[in-house]
């Protein structure tokens, strides 16, 4: 404890740069945490604006606020900012903060790559976000952008896109990099592996997702940039190419994808309800191997989104097994986190609202997904609405409550002020209500029969359309008021002590709130 | 002030109303008319309650614990944090419950699968924004388009029953025959789908899939395409009539004879006003959703056709297009989807519409001519 104190006091003549250097040139972790986190949340507002564009336009039947071809534009942004943009920066930022001090390190092992991967992302960004402007008008293909639409017949400004892409994979890479050394090289004396906080685990495992998938979506939209400047054919079948090819590859990266998207909350909650529990979190062990083989699981179940694509019944079979065996570690993480609950001495702070929600909500959602798992039942489940209403179900109250339950358990420790707690509570239950009231009636949407991005729909699918449009409304519009509470959080408010929360445990709380610049000078020792 | 609002009010109401009046609650899927959708939805229907009952289970384990186990309460915590014997259960129970629902599930894919034997074959193909079926065994073939008007997708008009899901020529097929479905696509990846036959496959360019279904009741039938292909996917419904054999096969007849009067029209001497009406038809169904009704287009996607050279001037140039498309654009061949008669009257309309007022006409006799010599 005493060398800490040493190394905050011998800080001073060490510090930050002073104004807008400070934020250009910085190698440090948090002042890069920092970056990735506000720029995560602007993407966050910018893919949600979109989103309510999308929900204005389907709150009537008829075609009232936007085109189709705009309206195509928007679904696609909105996917493509809320994944890159907004939650894969969110725990990069999230990663950058916590894992040197987690693991009792001064910094990330590799600060001027850090300071790179992130000034990378604006610069994609803006690229993809100008495309709105360009004559034809932005990638209009979905999110997914399957070939040919996104190559023969696709808007001029693909190109930016595939470039935008690859500067994120890159910047992506080079964070998974980053998070890796620091991990196995950086860790205090005394850390093995099974002692590491399951938020570093889980880190871990995603940042070798990272390495092994995101130069196969590279490899894709390289694929494609051929296929639409230089001639060749891969995807276009007149030339010889597989337009299935594209959906093989994509969905080889885009599968362990969804797992980079919700490992990291998983870790971040495994903290959080053990901490408000005030009880240790039960089967650390099995959580670890769940982690890993659903790491390992997500690279051979692919080819579940494409089951109506017409593979063979031998591969349809296997890729059906193969993911409804992922329910099973998935199902291990769950009863894990509720045997914590069980006989705890429960309290409900806002960042344990956020991790029951994550928990109960991210299980609808996995139930869902067991029986989208089904394939025959997936031919009337494919790309409909219950799709939809499947994973935003995995990504909102996964992913994004995961982000919030973390942004409040660790923002005492950021800034050194306590958040304003009533403030955040009615952040929850507004965004709770406002997310279940947009997203439940797209199961009911689906199965009566809804496709999914279409600009307009029959008549027998008016009433949930309304009803989801308002609870997308009031989501969106809740996430202001939670600029507002870190905002204040920021400026003021009651000190932090050095633990804030009573049952919280881990190396980043014996270091004051808030830390200093360089977190562990001295490795602490670990026992 | 007052009584424009008291207007725009009445004009909004009597305008969703109808959309209101016609809409309903419908919470879970329907079981169909054919077996492969009574087998999917029984499977549905088990591995939802599989999970209702597996989430009373945990919900209420941790609903329990939020209630009797709170600090506020006076709990005190226990401090057990692992039990092999729970955590070998908890892995192996979930794991003999997804063997149990495989084994139906399996059976009913088996099923799907089984394209063998079928009494009628038709090959459907996907086009931007339309489907068009071909009788195999019988050499006849059409398009489907959507039939819902722009005044009523605009809300210049009250929305009809079925808004979004009629078609100008539905599928026929008779009822208690095994029908193989031969699925493509001429452009990018679409998919055919009707939810009352379980029938769901994407039609890809390049590819044939097989897919199958035996409808027992007669009806009209309606679904969508379920893969996004561009501007109109919202836009091209699928409806297919079930009817019993001897009133399909009396359709099948009238189908060929219409064939047979269709290759006459080349034959026929036409005026310019005779064209320019057809024209004016062909134009909605097969150009009007890109290049737009008044010809403005979107540019740049979709040129415009009015005062554009190649329509005023450039004859050839305008044929060439039309017939054999732009390659690398959407401006799709319209040679092989239209007939000679089609393809003059929608070129004489493009010629003469929109202050295109060139007078010139083609013939059906310029267009196969045309087409031959190529």
């Amino acid at each position: 404890m005493s060398a800490v104190i040493d190394t905050h006091a011998g800080e001073h003549h060490h510090g930050p740069a002073k104004g807008i250097t400070r934020w250009l040139f910085t190698t440090n972790h948090k002042d890069i945490g920092t970056m990735y986190l506000v720029f995560s949340f602007a993407m966050f507002l910018f893919g949600g604006s979109m989103a309510m564009v999308i929900r204005a336009e389907l709150f009537q039947p008829g075609l009232q606020i936007v085109d189709p071809e705009f309206f195509n534009q928007m679904t696609t942004m909105h996917g493509l900012i809320m994944v890159f943009g907004a939650v894969m920066p969110a725990f990069v930022g999230l990663a950058n903060w916590m894992l040197p001090m987690m693991v009792g390190a001064p910094d990330m092992a590799l600060p001027r790559m850090n300071n790179w991967s992130f000034w990378l992302l604006p610069c994609a960004f803006l690229i993809l976000a100008s495309t709105l402007f360009m004559s034809g008008g932005a990638p209009n293909f979905g999110w997914t952008f399957y070939a040919p639409l996104s190559t023969t017949y696709g808007p001029p400004s693909t190109t930016f896109f595939i470039f935008a892409v690859h500067i994120m994979g890159i910047s992506s890479i080079m964070g998974a990099i980053n998070v890796i050394a620091t991990i196995l090289n950086l860790r205090a004396p005394g850390m093995t592996l099974m002692k590491m906080p399951l938020f570093v685990w889980t880190w871990l495992i995603t940042a070798f997702l990272l390495i092994a998938v995101m130069p196969v979506l590279a490899g894709v939209v390289t694929m494609m940039l051929m296929d639409i400047n230089f001639g060749t054919s891969f995807f276009d079948a007149s030339g010889g190419g597989d337009p299935v090819l594209f959906q093989h590859v994509f969905w080889f990266f885009g599968h362990p994808e969804v797992y980079i998207m919700i490992l990291p909350a998983f870790g971040a909650v495994s903290h959080i309800i053990p901490a408000f529990s005030r009880k240790p979190l039960f089967g650390y062990a099995s959580m670890v191997y769940a982690v890993g083989a659903i790491a390992l699981l997500s690279f051979v179940v692919w080819a579940h989104h494409m089951f109506t694509v017409g593979i063979p019944i031998a591969g349809q079979l296997f890729f059906m097994y193969a993911t409804m065996l992922i329910a099973v570690p998935t199902g291990v993480k769950v009863f894990n986190w509720v045997a914590t609950m069980f006989r705890g001495a429960l309290t409900f702070e806002a960042p344990m609202l956020f991790a029951v929600a994550f928990v109960i909500l991210f299980t609808i959602g996995g139930f869902s997904g067991l029986m989208l798992a089904i394939a025959p039942a997936d031919f009337q489940y494919h790309d409909t609405y219950f799709v939809v209403a499947h994973f935003h179900y995995v990504l909102v109250p996964g992913a994004i409550f995961g982000i919030f339950a973390s942004a409040y358990f660790w923002l005492p420790k950021w800034t050194g002020h306590m958040y304003d707690e009533a403030l955040a509570k009615t952040h929850f239950w507004l965004s709770f209500i406002g997310m279940n009231l947009a997203f439940f009636p797209m199961h009911f949407l689906g199965l009566a029969g809804m496709p999914r991005r279409i600009p307009d729909y029959a008549l027998q699918f008016a009433d949930f359309n309304m009803v989801s449009s308002i609870g997308a409304f009031m989501f969106g519009a809740t996430q202001l008021l939670f600029l507002l509470i870190v905002v204040k959080c920021i400026r003021g408010g009651e000190q932090a002590p050095a633990k804030p929360w009573e049952g919280a445990e881990g190396l980043e709380w014996t270091l004051p709130s808030p830390p200093p610049y360089h977190s562990f000078q001295t490795p602490p020792e670990v026992k | 002030m007052g009584v424009h609002a008291m207007r725009a009010g009445v004009l909004a109401g009597g305008l969703l109303l109808p959309a209101w009046s016609m809409a309903d609650w419908t919470l879970n899927m329907t079981p169909g008319v054919t077996g492969t959708s009574n087998e999917i939805f029984s499977l549905h229907m088990t591995i939802l309650w599989i999970c209702v009952a597996i989430g009373v289970v945990v919900f209420g384990v941790m609903f329990w614990s939020i209630l009797a186990h709170r600090k506020s309460e006076g709990h005190k915590p226990a401090h057990f944090h692992e039990n092999t014997a729970v955590e070998v259960a908890w892995t192996i129970i979930p794991f003999v419950i997804l063997v149990i629902m495989a084994i139906p599930a399996t059976a009913t894919l088996v099923d799907m699968y089984d394209t063998e034997e079928s009494d009628i074959d038709i090959k459907i193909t996907g086009y931007q924004w339309k489907w068009r079926y071909d009788y195999i065994n019988d050499d006849f073939g059409f398009f489907s388009n959507m039939a819902t008007s722009q005044d009523e997708i605009y809300n210049r008009a009250a929305k009809s029953e079925h808004y979004l899901l009629e078609v100008d020529n539905p599928l026929v097929i008779p009822v208690g025959k095994k029908v193989r479905f031969l699925v493509t696509a001429n452009d990018v990846i679409h998919s055919w789908w009707v939810p009352a036959f379980g029938v769901k496959k994407d039609a890809i360019p390049g590819f044939i899939n097989e897919t199958w279904t035996r409808v027992d009741e007669p009806g009209i039938y309606r679904g969508q395409c379920t893969e996004l292909c561009g501007r109109d996917h919202g836009f091209m419904p699928v409806v297919v009539k079930a009817v019993p054999q001897a009133e399909y096969d009396a359709w099948v007849q009238g189908q060929l004879a219409a064939a047979e009067l269709e290759r006459q029209l080349t034959e026929k001497e036409w005026t310019l006003e005779e064209l320019i009406e057809r024209g004016e038809r062909v134009y909605a169904t097969a150009c009007a959703a890109c290049h737009q009704a008044n010809g403005a287009g979107i540019p740049p996607t979709f040129p415009a056709l009015k005062g554009s050279p190649v329509v005023i001037e450039d004859l050839p140039a305008h044929l060439d297009i039309v017939v054999n498309g732009v390659s690398g654009t959407a401006m799709q061949a319209f040679g092989p989807q239209l007939s000679e008669a089609d393809l003059a009257a929608v070129i004489t309309y493009e010629r003469n519409a929109w202050g295109n007022n060139t007078g010139e006409m083609v013939t059906p006799k310029q267009v196969f001519d045309y087409k031959n010599q190529q």
